[in-house]
């Protein structure tokens, strides 16, 4: 070790003079080996401020060949490199014990049930919305305040009575006697109120019955319900006038009654099906199609008077929200 | 007047860098911590400069630093690294011990020249605002490389010195 670190000084002396420079003492310093020459240190720096100042100007566009030369050696060689490492990086996620992959699985399950219940909901989300929008425009276009309600109970089918619970009651301004319709036309009548709920009973129910006015002629008439909840609900119209046969697809609407209670005029309540006269009663007979589909109901509005206190919002005539 | 970088010095060094240079760009981007990889090639010029003395170090850190401010992934300004190894390799130069050098010695020696090039860098990003980040984030990303550039160095500064031994066995650790 010693020989090898003295070897050098004795050699490079006589064979590199021009190596020495003067100190500043103005003394003659030999350079020590492997100390750079200030003129290299100042050129390579030099090089690195040209080469920023290069690439600053002009977004490098002096640079970019470099940049294209070393890119062409060694990215071929990067890429090599990358396509034998990426296996081997790969291994650890072969090695992966039962047990995480049991817990992906939750997770994964997990998730999927969420956005299954979210889309599971957007349709039933987007007809409330369509079904409050309908029922503003209803208490527009039939000019009477409604307090909006949605169906919370249907009543079971071995009672024989068609009546529904919804979620309105007498805080909200509810009073017996008053109309039930949605968006499409009549629904029924308020039996009953508790303070929060109504007992609502549906026009399609058997004891059921309604003043009806059959629109283009203005005949009145009876309509009965049948007691069917579903699709093929019907109510007969029982028409005062018997010489009178409505047409198949005219509307009928209600009638109307004193003060407006039970059933307040104007409601549209369906349209004529069918027509047919029974000898027996001398009277006709329409079949109505109702337009609501009271297998199902879920907002409904209730007619109030203009002005009522309630302990929601209520939809005034003009469709504006109170 | 002995030739600064012989042929094989030349190309030990040139396979050293090379090699670090395609390390450091596709496989220990796979470990990184945070995305901040080990600086391999500011191992290798530091490993030159303590076998060679600051010349070599100063002529081959500016070299690998071109290389590495223009090897594919490298987006900023060229010549930032360039100026930042040239630092690192001059620095280790100048602190390198007489002798073949001992782990004791050249660990600090390669702690300081890793901050010093680190810091270099990251300096004359500042200054060009050339990757606009916010003076925090550059001192996390730089703790975390150095962190990373010692761990490395115990590595990669032997390998290194024992391949410039091998080439050159007579001139080594002048």
């Amino acid at each position: 070790m010693t020989d090898l670190l003295s070897r050098p000084a004795p050699r490079r002396t006589p064979a590199r003079p021009a190596e020495d420079r003067l100190n500043r003492r103005g003394s003659l310093e030999p350079r020590e080996p492997g100390r750079p020459r200030r003129s290299l240190v100042v050129a390579l720096v030099l090089a690195c401020v040209t080469l920023m100042t290069l690439d600053h100007v002009n977004d490098g566009a002096a640079v970019d060949p470099l940049r294209r030369l070393v890119g062409e050696v060694y990215g071929p060689v990067e890429s090599g490199v990358s396509a034998v490492v990426d296996p081997v990086v790969a291994v650890p996620h072969w090695l992966r014990s039962r047990h995480d992959l049991a817990s992906d699985l939750d997770r994964l399950q997990t998730e999927n049930d969420q956005l299954r219940s979210e889309l599971g909901t957007v349709d039933y989300d987007r007809n409330r919305l369509q079904e409050y929008d309908d029922l503003t425009a209803t208490a527009e276009s039939i000019g009477y305040a409604l307090v909006p309600a949605r169906v919370i109970g249907i009543g079971p089918a071995q009672s024989f009575s068609r009546t529904v619970t919804i979620d309105a009651g007498a805080r909200a301004g509810l009073a017996p006697d008053m109309t039930v319709v949605n968006g499409r036309g009549l629904v029924g009548r308020v039996l009953r109120v508790t303070s929060s709920t109504a007992t609502v009973l549906l026009v399609v129910d058997a004891d059921s019955t309604v003043g009806g006015r059959v629109g283009r002629s203005m005949k009145v008439g009876f309509l009965h319900g049948r007691g069917d909840l579903g699709q093929g609900a019907r109510l007969d119209l029982e028409l005062v006038d018997q010489t009178y046969v409505p047409a198949a697809g005219e509307s009928v609407v209600t009638w109307g009654s004193q003060d407006g209670a039970p059933y307040v005029s104007g409601i549209p309540v369906g349209r004529v099906d069918s027509v047919y006269s029974s000898l027996r009663e001398t009277t006709q007979r329409a079949v109505i199609e109702p337009y609501v589909d009271f297998s199902a109901l879920d907002v409904v509005g209730v007619v109030v008077p203009s002005g009522t206190t309630s302990d929601r919002g209520i939809i005034e005539a003009d469709g504006s929200l109170r | 007047m002995t030739p600064l970088l012989t042929m094989p010095r030349a190309l030990a060094a040139l396979l050293a860098v090379s090699t670090a240079l395609v390390l450091q760009a596709s496989v220990f981007p796979h470990v990184a911590v945070g995305g901040v990889v080990p600086d391999l090639v500011l191992l290798v010029v530091v490993a030159a400069g303590l076998a060679h003395g600051s010349e070599a170090g100063l002529v081959l850190g500016f070299g690998s630093g071109l290389l590495l401010d223009l090897a594919p992934p490298a987006d900023h300004y060229a010549g930032r690294w360039a100026l930042a190894l040239l630092v690192v390799g001059y620095v280790a130069g100048r602190l390198a011990s007489a002798g073949r050098p001992r782990v004791a010695q050249w660990l600090p020696v390669a702690a300081a020249a890793a901050f010093v090039g680190t810091s270099v860098f990251a300096l004359t990003g500042l200054l060009l605002s050339d990757p606009a980040v916010g003076v925090g984030e550059l001192l996390r990303v730089e703790v975390v490389s150095l962190v990373w550039d010692v761990a490395l160095a115990l590595v990669v500064v032997p390998l290194t010195l024992g391949l410039f031994a091998r080439v050159e066995p007579d001139r080594a650790f002048a």
